[in-house]
């Protein structure tokens, strides 16, 4: 990542008496399970760490507005045009809370953005997916944000303190998500038979990409540990599907819907939802560009950027111009205190 | 570059107030910038009679516009009744290093709170 500094230069070779002491500190505090401010010395690779998931996680949040707002003008009642509205804007507010988070570890608006327009940054695979109906927005939320919350709550404890604080408010808003789908499909289930299907449609292509969402099995995670041990998260990829399986198996009963999953069952020995083998050749693929909407995506937010470049340029006008009127009044002010 | 916000610094904006009395930490140190519009650092009041709570921060080009974003990123849910904006730059906060010396006096001096008196213990209003 461009614009890392290094806290303490502990990447040289020598390690200075600071950075000797930074360290020790460093690690009482993740010890006594305490939060790092950004002011404090931490490992590069804890930056770097914080920085990488941090910025992913607000690029997921701006690229996911996309599907959603593509429904707005296609809502079936204007109620449902407003919260898809209110919806939409959370997410915008999402990417900028965590993206002033993750500047606070050194990286700058401008270069985050950068490496989610020219695709060198990665997001959540789950927004390369198509919204083909409006049932789809029933299962975008019921299970997408879903599968989001049950990731995020635990981050409201992450050890960097920027991201809990970011995350806590997060969370709040991303519940009235997932309930507002949980209706969409509540009601389209109690409808006609097609309404019915659709919903049940939805639901069987967003079962598997919401369950992908947590990551890689535990065994194939590669940042997972470290992650752990650092008190970023707090508990492993598998733990939290688990954990949300065990949630939908039941709502899914209330939607008088099913999920899609032959092999899904409870098992009392272990302790564990067995579920259907994911696909993981396709997650890598969807993550690393190759989904059905990837580079729809990109180029659409490259759009809104250049076409948005009027609006950043116009509030810098303003602004410059109220600066000049307030210079002139100061110094007409002076003039008549002298006179 | 630096490698700190420093309106980011404080818990909740629970010891802001300390931020601002003390001694310079850092002096000198740029937050970062975007399109060279500065940082600024978001505090809400909840309801009258309570304090300002920092809430998270935003890029404006000037204060007006940055009270105007504050609205619409961070109170679109009753959240309060009043905003402060304030330039991250703005914010001069303790030395971390310093943390010590700073805020350890109060330790061992626990007669400055009232329920270190136990003799009086039971008597009425008192």
């Amino acid at each position: 990542m461009a614009e890392q500094k290094s806290s303490g230069g502990h990447l040289a070779a020598v390690r200075t008496p600071e950075d000797i002491e930074g360290e020790r500190r460093f690690d009482a505090i993740i010890a006594e399970d305490s939060r790092i401010e950004p002011r404090d010395w931490m490992p590069e690779a804890y930056r770097k760490s914080l920085t990488r998931q941090m910025s992913q996680h607000a690029h997921s949040e701006i690229i996911g507005m996309q599907p959603e707002a593509n429904w707005i003008t296609r809502a079936p009642s204007l109620k449902r045009k407003a919260i898809l509205m209110a919806k939409v804007q959370d997410e915008a507010g999402h990417g900028l809370y965590l993206y002033s988070a993750t500047e606070t570890l050194g990286t700058d608006r401008d270069t985050l953005n950068d490496q989610l327009l020219t695709g060198r940054a990665k997001y959540s695979s789950i927004f390369n997916y198509p919204a083909r109906t409006w049932a789809d927005m029933g299962a975008i939320g019921w299970l997408v944000d879903g599968a989001a919350i049950a990731n995020q709550v635990p981050l409201c404890r992450a050890s960097y303190g920027p991201y809990g604080r970011a995350m806590v408010r997060v969370c709040k808003e991303e519940s009235f998500h997932q309930r507002q789908g949980f209706e969409i499909l509540l009601e389209l289930s109690r409808g006609s038979k097609a309404q019915k299907k659709m919903a049940q449609d939805a639901i069987n292509r967003f079962y598997a990409p919401a369950l992908m969402m947590f990551g890689p099995s535990d065994q194939d995670s590669p940042n997972s540990q470290q992650s752990m041990a650092w008190n970023i998260k707090r508990f492993s990829n598998d733990d939290l599907r688990q954990r949300f399986v065990g949630m939908i198996v039941e709502q899914v009963k209330v939607l008088g819907l099913s999920l899609p999953d032959p092999d899904l069952r409870y098992d009392e020995e272990s302790g564990q939802w067995l579920h259907m083998e994911l696909d993981w050749d396709e997650f890598k693929r969807v993550v690393s560009g190759g989904g059905p909407c990837n580079a729809q995506r990109l180029a659409r937010r490259r759009e809104a950027h250049e076409n948005g470049a009027w609006v950043r340029e116009a509030a810098a006008a303003y602004a410059r111009k109220q600066q000049d009127q307030q210079d002139q009044q100061n110094q007409q002010d002076q003039t008549a205190e002298v006179a | 570059m630096s490698s700190t916000v420093i309106g980011q610094d404080g818990q909740d904006g629970q010891n802001n107030q300390d931020n601002q009395n003390n001694q310079p930490g850092e002096g000198g140190q740029k937050p970062p910038t975007s399109a060279g519009w500065p940082l600024w650092e978001v505090f809400v009041r909840s309801s009258r009679g309570l304090s300002h709570v920092h809430a998270g921060s935003l890029h404006a080009p000037d204060a007006e516009m940055a009270v105007r974003n504050a609205r619409d990123l961070y109170t679109r849910r009753n959240e309060g009744v009043s905003l402060w904006v304030v330039r991250s730059t703005d914010i001069t906060t303790s030395d971390p290093d310093a943390k010590d010396m700073m805020f350890e006096s109060p330790q061992g001096k626990d007669y400055r709170h009232a329920t270190y008196y136990k003799e009086s213990e039971g008597v009425k209003h008192l």
